[in-house]
């Protein structure tokens, strides 16, 4: 089995996907002869033709609201957003119009279409390159939100994504990207939307993650002491969420952690943290803890990395959660 | 006549200095002395090294991303001495550095952005440039509703803002030219084409054959220049400054130009371009040009270059060390200009550098006793 880093993976479900089903077409800023500014659509344009593989005007309205017609009308697109930070003018296309298309149509009509977008920090990248506002879009509803942070569960997501029937926001954590490989399937498989994935058994506390803050949490679970049996789960679809591995994880090991890139206030975090004392309110023995980004604006790369939660931040909150 | 003609309209191209240096005697007359001309070229040359010292330090690790200004120089410079500094506002997207350099903008701040620096953004009062807009397009509209602010308040200020070929397909650029139309305001729209918006080629980024001629679908005055040509540049801006102040309203220019290095340092152009092209460029490039001009004048030689070059080196070697000897910022600047007064949560956070609760809250912690004693 083919070794993969993050970005080969997502190019190859890509590349099975539009090979296996003709509907199925990429539009983006720089997605085509370029391969991307992350070269996640390499090779495709020369192997799929411009046609299909679509180098688009800069416009993000234009890319988000032209991919709900193309679907609308029986296509497959798979809009790029080329930085989440550039989402802004596609909001209003996704957020009002992708996502209610079924509900204000009573299903008649229905958009299904995979938006990728490059996302998160840690990559010293510039202002408005950085950011992680994957809540916003599970607040809002009618939007399916995945983020999945390893090569393999990647590529079987976004097939499951590209054949989905609703809107699919597909966030690619960049710090990820080239960070490592792994084994994954040349062929066609899928991984289901909405299921979590224990990374690491235990019985003591649970932490709960996404994206490129899983590694963190690894690192950080490498650095506590043998005793402390810490389970670690990565939700990978953060909407709709996986419920029942969250509050089984909890409801066995009474304490949990919550980790994320982005600010804390009314965050992914706040949800998961009242989920838990809604649902798991009597078998809790600390109260749930959130290690986030902080509630400000994502600093500029000198100081990024003491805005991210790192492997000590989240040590330091498990082991007080562990004592408390 | 059942069909009539409603509308029609065409834009036009001004050169002022052929690519050989030599200027046409009916516009050029009285545009620019000589020793403005002369100025100018010693600005060019110092930017365009200031320029390669950037890209120089990125590759060594020294600076993050960076987005060489290379080749577009002429309508930089041009652009903004047309402008009064202290005066008008420019409001730039990020390749225009010679025009806010003009304005006094101080050239260490652009490196401190670019690697990676807020402060880099903390512009001085009485320099009047806005920071580096990266969202591609959205400064437009902040320019529109200056230009407003000073027509309302009947200040005599006109605002210019820069943008890319690639920005007039976002929706701001248009919304930017019909209120600025529509309300008349003081502002200059002045587009930098130069041929790519990253990979994209200007003929896939639209159908239109020139950028210009969108202004007219805004009732904006609509010109084309010759990007290279310091003095069209000059000339054309002069004109569009006095039209704003003069009431008359906006006027969009195409600088056509053309980007001789990668879109930024995260780029590789080889991979979408032919060096045929930009070989063909670089001998537009506006530096060759001025100088070629100054040279037929009999008012430039190798010694005078050597005397410019090396003050360049100088104030090169000055930027780098005003820019890397600051000290890093102090991880409390994150919390601290986000608002006026900072709200409870947030002085929190900063004053724990944690965004969990345990360990610091005191009630917490009694809570827990109490709880424990109640067990
Ligand atoms: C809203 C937004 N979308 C995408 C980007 C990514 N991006 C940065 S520069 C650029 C191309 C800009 O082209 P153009 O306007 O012609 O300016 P140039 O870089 O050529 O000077 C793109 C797509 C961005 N910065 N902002
Ligand atoms: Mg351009």
């Amino acid at each position: 089995m083919p070794q993969m880093t993050l970005v080969q993976a997502i190019n190859n479900a890509l590349d099975t996907e539009m090979a296996r089903d003709e509907r199925v077409v990429c539009l983006g800023e720089d997605v085509g002869l370029n391969g991307g500014v992350f070269r996640v659509t390499e090779g495709l344009q020369k192997k799929y033709g411009p046609d299909r593989v679509i180098d688009t005007p800069l416009s993000e309205s234009g890319i988000m609201g032209s991919s709900i017609g193309l679907a609308m009308a029986g296509q497959r697109p798979i809009p790029e957003i080329q930085f989440e930070g550039f989402m802004g003018p596609a909001y209003d296309q996704l957020v009002n119009h992708a996502a209610r298309f079924r509900n204000r149509t009573r299903g008649a009509i229905t958009v299904p279409l995979t938006v990728r977008v490059p996302w998160g920090g840690g990559i010293h990248a510039p202002e408005f390159h950085s950011d992680s506002p994957e809540a916003i879009y599970v607040h809002n509803p009618g939007l399916k939100v995945l983020c999945p942070c390893t090569p393999y569960d990647a590529k079987g997501m976004l097939l499951s994504a590209i054949r989905d029937p609703d809107p699919v926001i597909f966030f690619e954590p960049k710090r990820v990207y080239r960070s490592f490989r792994e084994e994954v399937p040349e062929g066609d498989y899928t991984v289901p939307i909405g299921k979590a994935k224990v990374v690491a058994e235990g019985t003591d506390v649970t932490v709960i993650s996404w994206g490129a803050m899983v590694f963190q949490c690894l690192e950080a679970l490498d650095g506590l002491p043998e005793d402390l049996s810490v389970e670690l789960i990565d939700l990978r679809t953060i909407h709709p969420l996986d419920f029942d591995t969250i509050c089984e994880s909890v409801t066995k090991t009474g304490r949990a952690v919550i980790v994320q890139e982005a600010p804390k206030t009314c965050s992914m975090a706040s949800e998961l943290s009242a989920i838990l004392m809604e649902k798991c309110f009597l078998h809790l023995q600390a109260p749930v803890q959130r290690v986030c980004g902080f509630d400000t604006v994502m600093p500029y790369a000198k100081l990024e990395l003491q805005y991210l939660p790192d492997a000590p931040r989240i040590a330091e909150a498990i082991k007080q959660v562990v004592a408390y | 006549m059942p069909i009539r003609k409603v509308y029609e309209n065409s834009i036009e191209f001004v050169q002022v200095m052929d690519e050989q240096g030599v200027i046409d005697e009916r516009l050029g007359k009285d545009l620019l002395s000589d020793e403005q001309i002369t100025f100018l070229y010693e600005k060019m040359v110092e930017y365009r090294r200031l320029d390669e010292i950037a890209f120089t330090l990125q590759r060594s690790g020294r600076m993050y991303t960076y987005p060489q200004n290379k080749g577009q120089e002429a309508a930089a410079l041009g652009s903004g001495f047309a402008l009064r500094k202290g005066v008008d506002w420019l409001v730039p997207c990020y390749r225009e550095n010679g025009a806010l350099f003009l304005h006094g903008l101080p050239p260490e701040l652009i490196f401190l952005h670019w690697m990676g620096d807020e402060r880099g953004n903390a512009i001085p009062a009485g320099v009047n440039v806005t920071p580096i807009a990266i969202p591609i397009g959205t400064q437009m509209l902040h320019a529109t509703g200056m230009a407003w602010a000073f027509k309302q308040r009947k200040e005599d200020r006109v605002v210019c803002t820069y943008f890319g070929d690639g920005a007039t397909s976002e929706g701001d650029f248009h919304e930017a030219m019909n209120f600025a139309t529509t309300f008349k305001v003081p502002c200059i729209f002045f587009c930098q084409n130069n041929q790519w918006a990253i990979s994209v080629p200007r003929e896939q980024q639209m159908a239109s054959e020139t950028v210009a001629q969108k202004g007219f679908a805004y009732g904006a005055r609509s010109i084309q220049v010759d990007g290279n040509d310091l003095l069209a540049v000059y000339k054309v801006t002069l004109e569009a400054r006095e039209r704003a102040r003069a009431g008359e309203g906006p006027t969009i220019i195409e600088a056509v130009t053309y980007r001789l290095g990668d879109h930024t340092t995260a780029d590789d152009a080889r991979r979408y371009r032919d060096s045929e092209e930009v070989a063909a460029w670089a001998q537009k490039d506006p530096m060759i040009r001025l100088r070629k001009y100054l040279e037929g004048k009999g008012l430039w030689n190798d010694a005078k270059q050597q005397v410019v070059e090396d003050r360049a080196k100088a104030f090169c070697s000055e930027i780098v060390k005003k820019s890397e000897g600051i000290a890093k910022p102090d991880v409390n600047d994150m919390f601290d200009y986000l608002y006026a007064e900072m709200p409870e949560e947030l002085r929190r956070q900063k004053e724990t550098l944690r965004t969990h609760s345990l360990g610091q809250d005191p009630s917490q912690a009694g809570l827990r006793s109490s709880a424990a004693s109640a067990r």
